[in-house]
């Protein structure tokens, strides 16, 4: 069989590049990574130099990323284990998906919207592609109220890792992005794909061009900002994905301040705010000034286990300007014009039943559901001795592991508990060392896993 | 008003190209207070104006304004307009019930899309053409597709499309930074090369007056003109494409809408695998263009000059910077393709197809000189010597009928109007007397 059906088979669902891509060298031979089977070495060559290439060269940009996206590697290194222990139970606390079904009062919305599309009177067709206006005026009103965003500030799209490519695609390649370490791999890796940074530096774990943020637990999980070289771009995730940490009032203004005096923009995360226990902020908007140096991503996946509906939004104030004045969000305006044709109008009435009372007290209570699992899991950690951090804020618990290398005890974890975390180190340098397990999952998974860490780390 | 760079500035005023923004002037235009440091996109700058379609409907508001009573019949925007059948509908609302419940509750799905829509979309629409599902990548459209293959592709290269074509290849090409200088007095893109496609080459380019580009984004059946290539000229095409080691999009949205022996995947031409990459869409195929789901065809065999994979590095934009269609309009995509939806859908094509029919015989008995309405539910009306905004306005402020000037298409648009025939029967009806009413007369 050729070589190129050894790649199909590499690339099935959930599945990418993995940490070991293979290598071509400059004739076009393909060598993967050796499957200790007996390979016919002399069919797989002469197929590989007759194989007919086009003359477009590849895109740098592409070829500077070092292994496939994380998620999908996680996904595959689960695959790879249920292959070889086809009978273990295993517990899925790696990808941060989740598992509790959305509330019936969310469901009956988009069940008569797609039943209203097969009547005249309900049909439509492309919606603005900003989103429909009472989607735009729940959002605003719903999580934006007196602080001064409006509905036209709002852009629905189909989740916030599309939103942050967007975002970049606005930006171009010329500027240069700050971003937390460790933080969700989707910043960094959107950056290298549209250019904005270098080559991959495999001493320092970095990419060269980005500046990173150290997140610890020695500095609170806040950058020290005045060690911070300036950014135009400044991505912000809060409550944080993986570390669980929410910044505070204190801290938000100054990373404000920071903003203000580079001239910097920040992209403000904010898809967890709705796990926020204390008083931390939940949105960048209620620090002053903040409209003048900052816009929002958010998403719907988490609150409302959308995660496969597809629903988001960004916020982008009218404020926020280029250095020559024009508006941010005038030309966030043309690539969601040009470059995206609208979030699914099934999900856009599932969004707006969301911010219901009823759906917005139905939100509250899976939230909830997923709260309680993260303390299960905390505690878990706690009395085996851990350092464990987040969980409070966020549906994820950043556990330390000082000394060891997050893949080893990932790898640890998954063979001995059959349950799937996620490597720190996945994030960035600043998670090696550190292994983050989401609190997504049916209540007895939650409690079965914390059985068998309990047995592993006794 | 609409200003098109396409067009020589006349009737219509540059909109979009707004006053120089900036901190230290003390107009009303422009906000007072903090400016970032952050340097506008250069690329963003490069655009001539708002994106086409919505640029129309601004259009179509204004004109509303003026004639609050007037009842507008919308030819403009391609939108579907016939609901969708019960059996695709009833499948999401299964769907989306099942998504209340545990044993029917799914989150993320594979980026690449669901496995049984992937088989389903070879099964429909790719039979005996050799394409594995592990080729098809399920999206929320071709327009989100046409960005990704842009940002996979990168800024260091150059484009072909053809001219007139559909405003979002032209588009993201400008916006990946691929396209270089706009050129006004051409009314193009110095790094673009537009191959002309008019009726007097029987709407195909002559490729021996082409320029070798890296990627060549080919519309068949073609928006907005109508024609579909025939199999002929898809054969040059790849032949060409080969030749030059490039790589051909083709955009077959408006497959479905084939009535001749005209090819309906650029797969049915030989070679092309290792050549072409395919776009397509459920929007004008299942009046999904609000429910959101499309599909890009990768084929393993179409490798960069260094021999990797294509479909390896657009899979990885799929996962980077996309999430997976949505679960419930995928759940919809694949009650289409089963019997009973593929024949829901054909009655749905042939009605519009049969609207076009009529717009067709319409504009004919005008005397005008009319194009496509056969193999796509678009109709290609030549005005020559005319302004296409010109034609669009006098259409508008006439018979309060919405079109699409052709120039928005390209230079090679100018003097054509574009008529979509989707719409209810009855508007469609009422157009088409409109029209016969109105006294075209010749341009000397």
């Amino acid at each position: 069989m050729s070589i190129t059906h050894n790649l199909a088979t590499s690339l099935s669902s959930s599945s990418s590049a993995f940490l070991a891509p293979p290598s071509f060298n400059s004739r076009g031979h393909v060598s993967l990574p050796v499957k200790s089977v007996g390979i016919c070495k002399c069919v797989a060559a002469p197929e590989a130099e007759t194989a007919y290439k086009t003359r477009v060269i590849r895109n740098p940009n592409m070829g500077k990323l070092q292994a496939g996206y994380l998620f999908p590697e996680i996904a595959r290194r689960r695959s790879a284990h249920l292959l070889k222990y086809p009978d273990a139970k295993v517990i899925s606390l790696g990808i941060g998906d989740t598992t509790e079904p959305i509330p019936e009062v969310i469901t009956d919305a988009m069940s008569k919207r797609s039943h209203a599309l097969s009547t005249f009177e309900g049909y439509s067709g492309y919606g603005a592609e900003q989103g429909e206006k009472p989607l735009r005026s729940a959002i605003a009103s719903t999580f934006y109220s007196d602080l001064g965003i409006e509905e036209d500030d709002i852009f629905v799209s189909d989740g916030a890792k599309c939103d942050i490519s967007r975002l970049q695609i606005v930006f171009g390649s010329n500027v240069k992005m700050a971003v937390q370490d460790p933080s969700y791999p989707a910043y960094v890796d959107s950056s290298v794909i549209m250019g904005q940074t270098g080559l991959y530096q495999k001493d320092v774990q970095k990419f060269a061009n980005i500046e990173y943020m150290r997140c610890s637990p020695e500095n609170g999980f806040f950058p020290d900002l005045s060690s911070i070289s300036r950014a135009d771009i400044i991505f912000f995730c809060s409550p944080n994905n993986p570390t669980g940490a929410a910044a505070t009032r204190e801290q938000l203004t100054q990373l404000v301040k920071f903003a203000k005096d580079n001239g910097s923009i920040v992209i403000h995360d904010s898809a967890y705010a709705m796990y926020i226990s204390g008083d931390s902020p939940r949105s960048i908007f209620e620090i002053p000034g903040a409209k003048e140096v900052a816009m929002e991503t958010s998403s719907f996946s988490k609150y409302a286990g959308f995660t496969g509906v597809r629903l988001g939004w960004t916020v982008i104030p009218k404020q926020l300007l280029f250095s020559d004045g024009f508006p941010v969000a005038r030309d966030f305006n043309r690539i969601v014009c040009t470059c995206f044709n609208g979030a699914s109008n099934i999900s856009q009435a599932g969004g707006l039943a969301c911010l219901s009372p009823e759906g917005l007290k139905a939100m509250r209570d899976v939230i909830g559901f997923y709260k309680e699992n993260t303390n299960i899991i905390v505690e878990t950690f706690d009395s085996l001795g851990f350092k464990v951090y987040g969980g409070k804020d966020a549906p994820y618990v950043w556990v330390h592991f000082p000394g060891r290398s997050s893949w080893d005890v990932f790898a640890e974890i998954l063979e001995k508990t059959h349950v799937v975390t996620t490597p720190g180190s996945g994030f960035g340098p600043g998670g090696e060392g550190f292994v983050r397990v989401s609190a997504f999952g049916h209540r007895e998974n939650i409690l079965e896993a914390c059985r068998r860490f309990k047995q592993l780390y006794k | 008003m609409y200003h098109s760079a396409f067009c020589s500035v006349d009737v219509f005023q540059p909109r979009m190209l707004a006053a120089r923004f900036s901190c230290t002037l003390n107009t009303h235009n422009v906000r007072i207070g903090h400016c970032t440091k952050v340097p506008r996109n250069v690329n963003m700058q490069k655009l001539q104006h708002g994106y086409l379609f919505p640029e129309i409907e601004k259009q179509e508001l204004m004109h509303l304004k003026m004639h609050p009573h007037a009842n507008v019949i919308d030819l403009g925007v391609g939108d579907t307009t016939q609901p969708l059948p019960t059996i695709v509908t009833s499948s999401m609302v299964d769907f989306v019930h099942g998504l209340s419940t545990t044993a029917g509750y799914k989150g993320y799905g594979p980026e690449q899309g669901e496995k049984a829509l992937r088989k389903a979309i070879t099964v429909a629409f790719y039979k005996d053409l050799g394409i594995k599902p592990s080729e098809v990548f399920v999206s929320d459209g071709a327009q989100c597709d046409i960005t990704r293959l842009q940002l996979l592709m990168g800024p260091n290269l150059k484009i072909a499309v053809q001219d007139p074509s559909f405003p979002a290849y032209i588009d993201s090409s400008v916006i990946i930074g691929q396209a270089g200088k706009f050129v006004d007095q051409a009314g193009k893109y110095k790094n673009i090369e537009y191959m002309t496609c008019g009726p007097q080459s029987n709407f195909f380019p002559d490729l021996t007056n082409i320029s070798r580009t890296e990627l060549i984004f080919f519309n068949s059946p073609n928006n907005p003109t109508g024609h579909a290539a025939t199999r002929k000229q898809l054969e040059q095409l790849v032949d060409f494409a080969r030749v030059n080691g490039s790589i051909i999009i083709f955009d077959s949205a408006y497959a479905a809408y084939v009535t001749d022996d005209s090819p309906k995947s650029i797969y049915e031409i030989p070679g092309a695998r290792e050549v072409a990459i395919e776009v397509s869409s459920f929007s004008k195929f299942a009046g999904f263009t609000g429910v959101r789901l499309g599909w890009t065809v990768v084929p393993e065999e179409l490798l960069y000059s260094d021999g990797f994979p294509v479909m390896h590095d657009f899979n990885r934009i799929m996962c980077t910077c996309f999430n997976g269609a949505s679960s419930i309009a995928q759940a919809g995509g694949l009650a289409c393709l089963s019997p009973e939806g593929l024949r829901a859908i054909q009655s749905l094509i042939d009605y519009y197809m049969e609207n076009a029919r009529m717009l067709v015989d319409a504009l004919t008995s005008l005397g005008l000189t009319v194009y496509g309405g056969k193999n796509a539910p678009y109709v290609w009306v030549h005005f020559p010597g005319s302004k296409s905004w010109n034609v669009f306005a006098e259409i508008l402020e006439k018979t309060h009928i919405i079109t699409v000037p052709g120039c928005g298409f390209g230079p090679g648009g100018e003097g054509y109007i574009r008529i979509s025939a989707f719409g209810q029967r009855d508007s469609i009806i009422e157009a088409s007397q409109r029209l016969k009413y109105l006294n075209y007369q010749e341009q000397n």
